[in-house]
């Protein structure tokens, strides 16, 4: 029989990280599977609200992350995309692209994706101008023209990356209002190169090669969703940097027999159980309210201390 | 013969962080060039890869885009 673990761990974000750390202190046997390590927090710009730290980049934490994780001896694979979780005569069967293992409990940190416009030339234009991660590509766009998609938190964070570097920056926001911190509200509404355009919804993404404008279809605002060819008014904005931050959507897909929420996430106790025994979640794939750093974190290390109790108890 | 090998990167983007580390941890020689500084580069990175997402990475010629581990040790003769 194949070697059966304590305690897998998917995902390598804040949750994955804190509840490695957590029970390889608890001395579990432990393996952590995910496709990369820090997940979304290694996208992220600055980050002010993490405490400890009153100013660190997303990246600089993820590496205090990661050094913090590899004080124990924790096994950890990257590149390995879990395809499905269930349970089976007892035991946990995580199979992923590459192979099958098995455990005795499981903590689902497996987090957020961006989520896409489902628009025509987003695909064809993805890294050819459009880009999700502001952080990673932001800089290829200093004196340029951009547009970042979406009016939240991220979309805040992206257009301040941006406003430092670019010639232009115009933020497109479905709704009739920016959505997300005031201080960082405020500083994008301070910055003089900065259009904000409300109830605009991009259309389609066009170029050449690369990009080279967007077409948005100014809504109604007391009635967003119903615009008819006749109220909706269509504008070509020249950009040649398209940052989509319109919201996350939950790597849950793998899961079977999980109860999920109407939006995906897995649905959790304050334990941090989901409804099958001994598969835990933690972090921004659960439905557990406000998505942050230090509060997937903190629920990393709840789901860790729950998994050992459930170890302790059944053994 | 070493292989050529050159990485178009910004410094904060976390794929070349740990693409750069990878290499390091390989004791695989290599240029780095920061494309958020450095226009000339920038330029050519997309003109050899016909994108403009970060890393790339040239390996006497082999243009890679992303941190692929599997392709990158295939290119550089490691597996």
């Amino acid at each position: 029989m194949s070697r059966v673990f304590e305690l897998i761990i998917i995902g390598a974000g804040p949750a994955g990280i804190t509840a490695a750390v957590y029970a390889s202190r608890q001395r579990l046997d432990t393996l952590v599977l995910t496709q990369d390590v820090g997940g979304q927090a290694g996208i992220s710009g600055d980050i002010e609200n993490y405490t400890g730290y009153q100013f660190i980049t997303g990246p600089e934490l993820v590496k205090k992350f990661e050094e913090h994780l590899h004080k124990y001896d924790i096994q950890l694979k990257e590149e390995e995309k879990v395809i499905r979780v269930s349970k089976e005569d007892d035991l946990c069967v995580v199979k992923s692209e590459k192979e099958i293992y098995k455990s005795k409990t499981v903590i689902i940190a497996s987090g957020k994706r961006s989520k896409e416009l489902n628009v025509p030339g987003e695909k064809e234009f993805k890294n050819k101008g459009l880009t999700y991660c502001a952080t990673c590509d932001g800089p290829l766009f200093s004196k340029k023209i951009v547009a970042v998609i979406g009016g939240g938190n991220s979309a805040l964070d992206a257009a301040l990356q941006l406003i430092k570097i670019a010639k232009h920056v115009y933020i497109i926001n479905i709704t009739s209002q920016l959505a997300g911190d005031s201080i960082m509200r405020q500083k994008v509404t301070d910055s003089n190169i900065v259009t904000i355009l409300n109830d605009s919804q991009v259309k389609q993404v066009l170029g050449d090669k690369m990009v080279n404008a967007i077409k948005i279809r100014k809504l109604q605002p007391q009635r967003p969703q119903i615009a008819t060819a006749e109220t909706a008014e269509e504008q070509i904005i020249d950009v040649q940097g398209v940052f989509v931050e319109i919201g996350l959507i939950p790597n849950s897909e793998f899961t079977k027999g999980i109860e999920k929420n109407e939006f995906g996430e897995i649905k959790v106790n304050s334990r941090n159980e989901t409804n099958i025994r001994g598969i835990f979640a933690a972090g921004d794939v659960t439905d557990v309210p406000e998505k942050q750093i230090i509060i997937a974190a903190g629920e990393g290390s709840k789901a860790a201390l729950s998994a050992f109790r459930y170890l302790a108890q059944s053994n | 013969m070493a292989k050529r090998v050159i990485v178009y990167s910004t410094p904060t983007c976390p794929y070349c962080i740990r693409l750069k580390q990878f290499l390091a941890d390989n004791n695989i020689e290599f240029e780095n060039l920061d494309v958020s500084t450095n226009e000339q580069a920038a330029e050519e990175m997309v003109q050899k890869s016909g994108q403009m997402g970060v890393p790339v990475l040239d390996i006497d010629g082999e243009i890679i885009v992303g941190f692929n581990r599997e392709r990158i040790s295939k290119a550089l003769g490691l597996i």
